[in-house]
């Protein structure tokens, strides 16, 4: 029947050009850019300036990715995502890789079909308050009007928190942080919550950041990182060890200011002579270029640089390490040897 | 009564009219008549002044009188003056119309923007060219080349697809003359014509494109769909859905009034299914199902598909603006049509649809209107039209706060839009209906 | 039967498929089916092979498993360790409770504005006039996102209420007005307010009985009673005795501010109301244009009839204009009905828990099952549709027949 004919004709056009499942490298190679999902804009995160140029701590580890895989670090397109359609997205095919303040979870590791590639920032969530209001503890917070953001775990933990301490609250979910944000500042809800990291940074770009306190509890533990799709390991294989290669970077000194002497001069560390592809063949384990390691780090420093640039203490979302320092320094950030 | 009587009482000649009473004419008796004409009237004409005085009182020196323009915070507005902070939409007025379109592209939306009115001149106009039209039907291709670029030869290549149909068409019955069944030449002709289109538009495209780009490569900077937003974004779904709904319409109103039980079955279907969900549902399919149902693997830009499945939504309204304007007509036209021994298409194209199209018009503009303003809905499937474009404004530390002057900017737009359009569809309706009665 | 101008029967050749129009819609009918059949099959197939390769299935089985999420507007029992089918049916009738208020609210506005647009008040008709308009071609999803900023913004928060020097509220301190919502009154029924409600239901039914039968009488003799107060009386007086009899069985529970919010009557959120609001007020502008049709639909001839009979400019709009206007003014009126329903989905703009919020947002979200959600929530608005359009259909039916 010509119709079928038709049909069949159509599908095996369309499949040419189609991604077999399971080579998102291939894919990636053949496109020559990476396609990478982003949160919308959460200060610090991920946000884009006037010209619509993406920028951030989560944008800037994507970058990295970029430049390891294909040495060009513009070489990405960013999707934009909310809290709703961040997976869709992701199994769709729409993106290659989420990085968006995602927390790993179980259900989302097995029953989503995603693979989790590790943690590039340890988050927990709490609260903000305004600091008239004399509250001290969130166990204080009985009967409260809570904004949450939706489309996250935020709000299951919070109803595990509340049913736990046996009380009560009036949940307000909004879509976007920066509805959210609105709505706390004027006044129509108590208390705002959402990942601390989200809160320091909501806080910032308030008028009077003073007025407002982060209450003590965090209620979760959010170990957030990117994540693909599963069942394609060698290009999760690749997202992984460009964020380890990142850590591994400021364990070892190395920064976007001296990669290149890093790797030119007889460095004596061995481990730093494999990252940076002066010794071994772990390049083309991955099936990349031996010099990976140099673009990915060339592109916004290790992770330390990159924290400090766009979250640590010095910037306006003014956070600390804490958990997130290296674990020779206190923290718990701990990179698997390379080699 | 031939003789006139001469009584007193019966005035000879007639009293010159007098003006009318101060009370009745001029401005006070329009007042009067108007205004204060009752109690009541008086009350509600009072409450109605007090009304806009406090509205105009509460708005113009907001609005005009302490408004900033030149700003680049917030906090420096109010540190200005205490009224609207128009600096945030001096500022980012640019980013509202082309959303983040490339600085020095811009110009290629306009220009495309501005050809769309060539495009339409003949399709409302009868007295523009006829020749006119073929740029009509060209102007789909032009303004995709210019908006998203890329190589020239890829529209081109598109078009040549239904140009190759049209020569099978046109010549192969010639040529199969000999050795086919007389009737079932111009069927097959037919059949092969189409087959050749879709073979085209599936392999035949990137080949020409690839070998005319090696030849001679035209070709503009190619911009990706996530950097179109704002106004341009709006623009594009709401005409492009208008325009690809009106001859899916046309089709479904007319199956809808066919004869034939499972074309019919299956067009009503359609139609009231499409009217029963919400937009928003539809865009969901769009952005979360419509791969799923697409051979795996397909790789569909986002905006596409909402287009598409705007096109499909607008195309159910569409078919029932339609099927109106077909029910308008005197059945007389039908049977005249048939008296005629036109066959069903004959009529349809020759008769009915003339007529039907001409009434139906302010319907469609009016379909128009609905759908332009339902493109803003796309902000919940993540895309960035100008109600989109709220989120990383806010998100932007300098702007964070601000509300009346973003959400005034953009219903301002609106309104200007859609009340133009609403005002030519009336203006249509008029001199349509002098026309027919 | 002996016919004359019976044709000679002729044998079926296959030729009359393609060129007998007796057959040829058939043939015509059969390739279209089959080309519809086969388009859905490759949708289905391609859908299968899809979720296959993401290792996916079709289970609504998730619509029994615990939702672990809270919603904050329910009106039946729900809590966070209720299923996804019951947080689903939360959203649903939050989608009804919206939608009706909003086609009550919307369907009063839009009377008013549309008999208010064709008055003689030169200033009210032009007011009128700009309200239509303005609310016509700006999209509702900026109203609704506006009013419930309106709402957040201007209206006095919580706070203002607290300490001695705080506000007091509306009506004897008993309608509080917030940017959180509305608080207001709820009545407490105790022992002995059924027989209230039953005296109240008896006195309705009084009350319509003795419509009609004043009609009845009217129609016999030409005398008209005083109806309104008459029924007035029906209504009220007996349902007050039955009320102290029984030792006022019903009382108000007033809102009061203990701790972060109010405590205790109704609480309609802000998203309600701003979201109501903008619905109603949006929608109402398209009724009032079907109203003003309506009206102007009615050919000048009966109201001038109706002047010439003697009957008041009131008697006549209501017993002659606008029983003839009602039939035009039904079907167009019905349909923007759905629109609103439709329209109501917009909820999860301003983080109102209707269908869409539940169903098609954390649901679907936390379980990651797009397709059945989708699915499921696309049927419940269908439905919706269907059902409001049938009534719709019965109604045009009704009055056509009543039509000579």
């Amino acid at each position: 029947m010509k119709l079928k004919t038709t049909l069949v004709a159509a599908t095996a056009a369309v499949a040419v050009s189609a991604a077999a499942q399971g080579a998102t490298l291939d894919d990636v190679k053949a496109k020559g850019f990476i396609q990478c999902g982003v949160s919308t804009g959460l200060a610090g995160f991920a946000f884009t300036d006037s010209n619509g140029n993406w920028d951030g701590f989560d944008v800037t580890f994507c970058r990295a990715t970029a430049a390891a895989v294909l040495g060009d670090a513009n070489a990405i397109k960013f999707t934009p995502t909310t809290g709703k359609t961040r997976f869709t997205a992701l199994a769709s095919g729409e993106i290659d890789v989420l990085y968006r303040n995602t927390t790993w979870t179980l259900s989302r590791d097995v029953d989503l079909k995603f693979d989790f590639l590790g943690v590039n920032y340890y988050d927990g969530q709490g609260f903000m308050i305004r600091k008239d209001m004399g509250v001290a503890s969130a166990t204080d917070l009985n009967d409260a009007t809570v904004c949450i953001q939706t489309g996250t775990t935020t709000e299951l933990n919070l109803a595990d928190f509340f049913r736990a301490n046996n009380m009560n609250y009036d949940p307000v979910p909004i879509e976007t942080n920066a509805e959210a944000q609105q709505k706390y500042l004027a006044n129509a809800c108590d208390v705002y919550t959402t990942d601390a990291s989200g809160l320091a940074a909501t806080r910032a770009t308030f008028e009077n950041p003073g007025d407002h306190i982060v209450l003590p509890e965090i209620i979760s533990k959010e170990p957030l990182g990117p994540l693909v799709r599963h069942g394609d390991n060698a290009w999760g294989d690749i997202v992984r060890w460009v964020m380890n290669a990142l850590i591994i970077a400021e364990e070892k000194g190395i920064t976007a200011a001296n990669v290149d002497s890093m790797a030119s001069a007889s460095t004596k560390d061995p481990e730093v002579k494999r990252l940076l592809g002066v010794e071994g063949n772990y390049g083309e384990m991955l099936g990349l270029a031996p010099d990976w390691a140099i673009h990915a780090i060339k592109t916004g420093g290790n992770y330390g640089e990159i924290f400090e640039k766009y979250i640590g203490e010095n910037t306006a979302i003014g956070l600390s390490r804490g958990l997130n320092q290296l674990w020779t320094k206190g923290g718990i950030l701990y990179a698997p040897p390379f080699r | 009564m031939k003789e006139r009587l001469s009584v007193a009482f019966v005035a000879e000649r007639q009293i010159p009219p007098a003006p009318p009473p101060a009370k009745t004419g001029g401005v006070v008796g329009w007042l009067r008549e108007n205004l204060f004409s009752g109690i009541f009237n008086t009350v509600a004409t009072l409450l109605s002044f007090a009304f806009v005085a406090y509205v105009l009182a509460s708005v113009v020196p907001w609005l005009f009188l302490d408004s900033v323009w030149n700003a680049s915070s917030l906090q420096e507005c109010r540190k200005i003056d205490d009224g609207a902070c128009l600096a945030v939409i001096n500022e980012r007025f640019l980013q509202f119309v082309f959303g983040f379109y490339p600085d020095g592209l811009r110009w290629r939306p306009v220009l495309a923007f501005a050809l769309m009115f060539i495009a339409i001149w003949p399709a409302l106009f009868a007295s523009a060219p006829r020749k006119l039209l073929i740029f009509t039907g060209l102007y789909p291709l032009l303004a995709y080349w210019l908006i998203w670029g890329g190589s020239f030869w890829g529209p081109v290549g598109v078009l040549a697809g239904p140009v190759l149909g049209w020569a099978c068409v046109r010549w192969l019955p010639g040529l199969m003359r000999g050795w086919l069944d007389e009737r079932l030449v111009f069927l097959a002709a037919v059949g092969v014509g189409l087959l050749a289109t879709v073979l085209w538009w599936l392999f035949g495209v990137t080949v020409f494109d690839d070998t005319l780009s090696a030849v001679l490569a035209v070709d503009l900077d190619s911009v990706e769909s996530a950097r179109l937003g704002g106004f341009l974004l709006s623009t594009i779904i709401g005409v492009s859905g208008i325009v690809g709904s009106l001859p899916v319409g046309i089709v479904l109103a007319l199956g809808r009034q066919s004869n034939l039980l499972i074309i019919k079955a299956c067009c009503v279907g359609f139609i009231e299914f499409i009217r029963g969900v919400p937009l928003i549902t539809l865009l969901f399919v769009a952005w979360l199902l419509l791969a799923y149902f697409l051979p795996p693997g397909t790789e569909f830009d986002l905006i596409l598909r909402v287009v598409i499945m705007v096109t499909a939504f607008a195309s159910a309204y569409m078919a029932e603006v339609i099927r109106g304007g077909l029910a308008a007509l005197p059945v007389g036209q039908y049977e005249a049509a048939d008296s005629l021994g036109l066959d069903y298409w004959k009529s349809m194209q020759l008769i009915i649809l003339p007529q039907a199209l001409k009434v139906s018009i302010p319907g469609i503009v009016n379909t128009f209107i609905g759908l332009f303003k339902d493109t803003t809905l796309v902000i919940v499937i993540g895309l960035l039209d100008p109600v989109g474009l709220l989120q990383p404004i806010r998100a932007d530390q300098n702007w964070n706060g601000i509300v009346w002057e973003l959400y005034g900017f953009i219903a301002l737009f609106f309104f200007i839009f859609c009340f133009a359009m609403s005002r030519y569809s009336m203006h249509l309706e008029r001199n349509l209906d002098v026309g027919h009665r | 039967m002996s016919m004359t101008g019976q044709p000679p029967v002729e044998a079926f050749r296959v030729s009359q498929l393609l060129y007998d129009t007796r057959y040829r819609s058939y043939t015509i009918q059969v390739f279209a089916l089959a080309a519809i059949m086969l388009a859905f099959a490759w949708a289905v197939d391609n859908a299968v092979q899809n979720l296959e390769a993401l290792g996916k299935d079709i289970d609504f089985g998730f619509i029994f498993e615990t939702s672990a999420y809270d919603i904050n507007q329910h009106l039946i029992d729900y809590d966070s360790t209720s299923s996804h089918g019951r947080a689903a049916i939360v959203g649903i009738l939050n989608t009804i409770l919206v939608a009706v208020l909003g086609c009550i609210a919307a369907t009063a506005i839009g009377i008013l504005a549309g008999v208010l647009r064709l008055s003689g008040n030169w200033i009210v008709a032009r007011l009128m006039t700009v309200y239509i308009e303005a609310f016509r071609n700006i999209p509702v999803l900026i109203w609704i996102l506006f009013t419930v900023a309106i709402v957040n913004e201007v209206l006095p928060g919580v706070r203002s209420f607290r300490g001695p020097e705080g506000m007091s509220g509306l009506f004897f301190d008993s309608v509080f007005i917030t940017n959180r919502g509305f608080y207001i009154p709820a009545p407490i029924f105790e022992a002995g307010s059924a027989v209230v409600g039953a005296m109240l239901v008896l006195t309705i039914a009084a009350a319509w009985y003795f419509g009609r039968w004043a009609r009845v009488r009217q129609a016999a003799t030409g005398q008209i009673l005083p109806v309104f107060q008459i029924r007035l009386a029906i209504l009220v007086l007996p349902v007050l005795v039955a009320f102290f009899a029984m030792g006022s069985p019903i009382s108000l529970e007033i809102p009061a501010l203990k701790g972060f919010n109010f405590k205790g009557g109704i609480y309609m959120r802000d998203s309600l109301i701003g979201l109501w609001l903008a619905l109603s007020v949006y929608t109402g502008a398209f009724i009032a244009e079907i109203v003003r049709a309506g009206i102007l639909a009615v050919s000048k001839g009966q109201t001038e009839a109706a002047y010439a009979l003697g009957l008041r400019p009131g008697r006549t709009m209501s017993l002659v204009v606008l029983p003839q206007a009602l039939r035009v003014i039904v079907p167009p009126l019905i349909s923007q009905f759905l629109n609103l329903t439709k329209n109501s989905s917009l909820a999860i703009a301003v983080g109102y828990m209707d269908a869409t919020g539940t169903l098609g947002g954390i649901t679907l979200n936390q379980t990651g099952r797009e397709m059945e959600c989708i699915l499921l929530l696309m049927a419940f608005y269908l439905t919706a549709s269907l059902t409001i359009s049938a009534g719709m259909n019965a109604y045009n039916r009704r009055v056509r027949l009543k039509e000579r």
